[in-house]
């Protein structure tokens, strides 16, 4: 039998079984096979890996491949939303952002948490796996210190921290890509193994993009980043309330933005602020001069361009 | 197993309680002279390095690097998988399954970037330049105790 329609068939056997739920059924299927000569011992041992390996794709991605990802995933954003090419307020938000992300519960990544400013007014931020974060100007807009700045930056980092952009991947993707990756652990990826990897790695990337930047992460993800930039602003001694001062501000803003950006990805900034009242006792929020004025002499600028 | 051997020989020695190898899984990481990631570098390991760790405490490993140098690493950084770092070498040859080692650069990868800068589907132009800022402890010290931020543990 030609080899490719065997291996056509076999693979939708075992997903068959798979789907079934049924991990023993599918070993039987294939020591069968073996047994009945159908397939060689070479393949079915292969067979045996591949089986195993579609039941892993429920377990996580390695950090290498969610580093791939996330830079795949900033790449595709920044193709609708450009970066801002100011050296000073990038190296400040890098900065801020990764005095922050040392307090996490995942201080590290494969590549690291890095930050960079969005040239759009629309108000919004993202967070790639692996910790790429990516802040518009609009969104700077409704920060007034560095405090503010640092429970967006934290919100972002616990959505890494949480892998939620991965889990935005659908889980058929990952079950072709580990395929692949399964039959060919053992050497560099031919150019049909490369091509059937890119095209999974891509819709995954799409997966994430699409979340981000469309239909958003679930209510509950974002009221868990939420109550977990909270913990992080605190370990790192910023005030907790300034969320809540920033998520007021946010709400002032987005009802003038007519339900563009962060209001079409996010639950309403006043539920979320509601969702906070009983994780942050003092919401009386008093910006330290220090970290204003810094914040202010870098990002002032940017806030009011154009 | 040369891992249970291992433990049972430092327990013999009664000098660790507990001990096993486990590899790094991010590109590079310091290795701190106290459980902290603003605690002062005594080495540098990467991607696959193999390092003997203690009992983990709030999120810390105790560790002895392959020179022997010893800190801290986050366990973020640490895998209880093997990394096998060279093309060519299978699970099976190592005699060992998926489980116990994962083989670095597998699946979506460098090789999977590549093509999509070779398409022109993707431009990452920015995003290197957006990896390349780095921060590091001295800078977020001084940042910290400038802006007043109390010394918060982590």
């Amino acid at each position: 039998m030609n080899e490719r329609l065997l291996s056509i068939l076999v693979t939708a056997l075992l997903a068959l079984m798979l789907f079934s739920g049924c991990s023993e059924v599918s070993e039987i299927g294939t020591k069968f096979a073996r047994d009945a000569g159908m397939i060689s011992s070479d393949q079915a041992d292969s067979l045996t890996r591949s089986t195993k390996a579609i039941e892993k794709t429920q377990q996580e991605l390695t950090p290498e491949q969610e580093h791939y990802i996330g830079r795949a995933v900033t790449a595709k954003v920044f193709q609708s939303y450009p970066p801002l090419d100011r050296p000073q307020a990038n190296a400040y938000l890098n900065l801020l952002g990764q005095s922050l992300a040392v307090f996490s519960d995942r201080p590290e990544t494969f590549g690291g948490y890095h930050f960079l400013l969005l040239d759009s007014d629309e108000v919004n931020a993202f967070a790639a796996p692996g910790g790429l974060i990516l802040v518009t100007r609009g969104m700077l807009r409704c920060c007034e210190s560095e405090d503010e700045l640092a429970a967006v930056l934290a919100h972002e980092i616990c959505h890494v921290e949480m892998k939620h952009g991965l889990r935005s991947i659908k889980q058929g993707r990952l079950t072709e890509a580990f395929t692949v990756i399964a039959a060919e652990s053992a050497k560099q990826l031919g150019s049909e193994e490369l091509a059937s990897l890119t095209r999974e790695f891509e819709a995954s990337v799409g997966d994430v993009v699409m979340t981000l930047t469309t239909s958003g992460y679930s209510r509950t993800q974002e009221r868990d980043a939420d109550a977990a930039a909270v913990e992080l602003l605190r370990r790192a001694g910023y005030p907790e309330a300034a969320m809540i001062t920033m998520l007021q501000r946010m709400d002032e803003r987005l009802a003038d933005a007519g339900g563009l950006g962060f209001a079409k990805t996010h639950p309403s900034a006043k539920s979320r602020e509601n969702a906070l009242r009983s994780t942050v006792t003092n919401t009386v929020f008093v910006p330290d001069a220090v970290r204003r004025e810094r914040f202010s002499a870098v990002m002032r600028p940017i806030m009011v361009g154009g | 197993m040369k891992v249970r051997s291992l433990v049972v020989l430092l327990v013999l020695s009664g000098s660790v309680a507990l001990a096993a190898s486990m590899s790094v899984q991010v590109q590079k990481s310091k290795v701190r002279a106290t459980p902290s990631q603003l605690g002062r570098a005594v080495a540098t390991v990467e991607y696959g390095d193999m390092v003997q760790a203690g009992q983990e405490q709030n999120g810390w490993y105790p560790v002895t690097t392959a020179d022997g140098i010893k800190g801290w690493l986050h366990e973020s950084v640490l895998s209880e998988k093997q990394i096998a770092m060279r093309a060519g070498v299978t699970d099976t040859a190592v005699g060992v399954s998926n489980d116990e080692v994962a083989l670095a650069g597998k699946g979506f990868n460098e090789q999977v970037e590549a093509k999509l800068k070779a398409d022109g589907t993707l431009d990452f132009t920015w995003v290197d330049r957006m990896a390349a800022y780095n921060v590091d402890p001295e800078e977020i010290l001084t940042f910290r105790s400038q802006g007043h931020l109390p010394g918060g543990d982590q």
